[in-house]
């Protein structure tokens, strides 16, 4: 029997992702995915199924469904998607209700996945060069979305702790960039002069978008509780990561960033307060754990800010390759559930 | 759990070939422009800084080393050192004079304090400057066999007036002894005179170093002697560095905890040795500026 597979946050970037990448497991059965909003990539063969923000219905998925795994996609990382309301709604109580329901009596769930990120860990002058898994952060959480990343990571700990039969990953990624991803960071590396803090010039690692949902499906295939680190190799200072770009940068002010940066927000250019201490102190995560555990990179941080700038370059001159896609309800029922669809074509 | 066994009966809608992963992989690509490293030190930015900084090694103070050769060529150390001058004077020299007589890199490290400046943070790092901090230091010394500095005294050392000079303070919490015993690497003491002389501090102004955010504010004789510039111009006293014999400690090394009493006699140790060869250097020592 194959993998029956439910990813929550299937609208969001990374949940179409990676139900694409599952569809094409023939070791995964079923892919469900969860999510407020309808899918903005096409898919074959995933469920997708409307719920609210905070997963409510989930319980009554999983009983009905009998997933064995849990992929959650649906923490926001990137603070300048929603509000702050929404941002604890989504991380926090989501992630309560999603424990809740793979938690309940019988619960068929063996494999849960989450993907947090390194803003875990802050960025203080104090911090070490490299954070391994075991490190814990130097300074509390001020900004909104670290203080619900914390809290999401306590009930993951506390689910691993009270189901010992269920294996629990935590991913923590690094700043993601990628052709296809767009995040304040990356949104920074398309100005045409990247934003810097004067005098100081931090250094970054950087995972490609490919090794994230590659680091997903490795982590979804094995089932290995922890927590894992996820980054490319090599930390790469921001004054090269703008000259791989082939842009100057233009440094704030180091006394009252934040308030030399609220203009630029006004005009388009989204720079959260936890970007900003990045810009300071930058921040390395030690990817050693995940690479023992036999995870490959394709991409080291150099590699993805190059894969990124020149996919960003072919699109700034002969614009979007891939078409838009509009989710219509009907089809995708039609294709999936008529039974006039000829579904059961032999790969041979 | 019983990982699901491979079947041939999908029940995928567009069965699709995965492509097989190649066995060995080939090196990354990594198109990196600078030489910055994990650390944030730069051997390109450390030829330039030497460079400028060899007129003032050889000609200002005119170091002088004694048996250098009890540091090692290859393999981790953790060089320990007494600390002192208002903008300490020793650290650069011991630095430089490693590096250019071994030719091998050595990383400072010291207070996050310096991480947290502008444009001082960014050269102090590209410089070789690490935060203090025992995961860097055990990373450093016992995975990567590099030399580290570090100066116990903190910046109690280079807070100290000049009447106090060549008395060692406390030696923190003994943080570099357990440091080296769960790196398992010797500590090499030094003994450096001449820095005290440099810049000497005559008073300090603990309210305004409160104002500014600093660890200690300074009146040097420098800037009584020229003015704002004094900041930054040393006094050409002779620098001596006497290379101490290496401490080993008989302890298996990455244990989680080492005796708290073990690490404060070592600590005790390796200051108390300091402290004597420094007294037998000032007993010889004829001239402030001549040696």
């Amino acid at each position: 029997m194959g993998r029956r597979v439910l990813v929550t946050g299937l609208g969001s970037f990374w949940g179409g992702r990676l139900a694409q990448a599952l569809e094409r497991d023939p070791d995964v059965d079923v892919v469900i995915g969860l999510d407020t909003k309808e899918p903005t990539v096409r898919l074959e063969r995933t469920e997708y199924v409307r719920s609210d923000e905070n997963y409510s219905i989930l319980s009554r998925i999983v009983s009905a469904t009998r997933v064995d795994t849990i992929v959650h996609t649906f923490l926001v990382v990137d603070s300048t998607q929603t509000s702050g309301r929404q941002l604890h709604e989504i991380n926090v109580i989501g992630t309560m209700n999603l424990f809740a329901a793979a938690s309940t009596p019988g619960s068929t769930v063996r494999n849960v996945v989450v993907k947090s990120a390194a803003l875990v860990y802050g960025a203080t002058p104090r911090d070490p060069v490299w954070f391994t898994e075991t490190s814990t952060r130097r300074n509390t959480p001020r900004t909104g979305i670290e203080r619900s990343l914390v809290e999401v990571e306590g009930y993951v700990r506390d689910f691993a702790i009270d189901n010992p039969h269920v294996e629990v990953t935590m991913l923590r990624y690094c700043n993601v960039l990628g052709p296809r991803l767009t995040t304040p960071f990356s949104k920074a590396l398309r100005l045409p002069a990247v934003p810097s803090v004067f005098g100081f010039d931090p250094r970054f690692q950087l995972v490609h978008e490919d090794d994230v949902v590659r680091s997903l499906l490795f982590c979804i295939e094995q089932g290995r509780s922890g927590i894992y680190n996820v980054a490319g190799d090599g930390l790469l200072p921001w004054s090269e990561m703008a000259r791989i770009c082939g842009k100057p940068t233009i440094p704030l002010p180091f006394i009252g960033t934040n308030l030399a940066a609220e203009p630029l927000r006004r005009i388009g250019v989204d720079i959260p307060p936890e970007l900003l201490d990045l810009l300071r102190y930058g921040r390395g995560i030690d990817n050693r754990r995940l690479k023992e555990a036999g995870f490959q990179y394709r991409y080291t941080s150099a590699g993805a800010v190059k894969a990124y700038i020149e996919a960003v370059r072919l699109r700034d001159t002969v614009g979007d390759r891939d078409g838009e896609y509009r989710y219509e309800e009907d089809v995708e029922q039609f294709f999936r559930h008529s039974p006039a669809v000829v579904r059961d074509r032999d790969p041979g | 759990m019983a990982r699901p066994t491979k079947t041939r009966d999908s029940r995928a809608l567009v069965p699709v070939v995965v492509p097989p992963e190649p066995d060995e992989p080939a090196p990354l690509d990594d198109p990196r422009l600078g030489d910055v490293d994990e650390w944030g030190r730069s051997e390109h930015m450390r030829s330039i800084t030497r460079r400028l900084y060899a007129p003032l090694y050889e000609r200002w103070f005119r170091v002088e080393w004694e048996h250098l050769d009890r540091i090692p060529a290859d393999g981790g150390a953790l060089l320990v050192s007494n600390h002192a001058a208002a903008v300490p004077s020793d650290a650069p020299a011991i630095i430089h004079g490693i590096e250019t007589e071994l030719g091998r890199p050595v990383y400072g490290l010291a207070d996050h304090y310096f991480k947290s400046l502008p444009v001082v943070g960014t050269l102090w790092a590209r410089n070789g400057g690490v935060v203090a901090q025992p995961d860097n230091a055990y990373r450093l010394l016992r995975e990567q066999g590099q030399l580290a500095l570090v100066f116990p005294e903190g910046t109690k050392g280079p807070a100290k007036s000049y009447q106090e000079r060549y008395r060692l303070r406390r030696f923190g919490r003994g943080g570099f002894v357990e440091i080296a015993m769960r790196a398992g690497v010797p500590i090499i003491p030094l003994a450096v005179i001449g820095a005290e002389e440099s810049m000497p501090t005559v008073a300090r102004v603990p309210a305004l170093a409160k104002m500014l955010g600093v660890p200690y504010f300074p009146i040097t004789a420098n800037m009584l002697a020229f003015g704002p510039l004094g900041t930054l111009a040393y006094f050409p006293a002779k620098i001596k560095i006497r290379v101490l014999e290496p401490v080993t400690f008989d302890v298996a090394p990455d244990q989680p905890r080492y005796s708290r009493s073990r690490i404060m006699d070592a600590s005790e140790e390796v200051r108390q040795s300091i402290q004597a060869a420094l007294y037998e250097m000032l007993q010889q020592r004829r001239s402030v500026w001549f040696g």
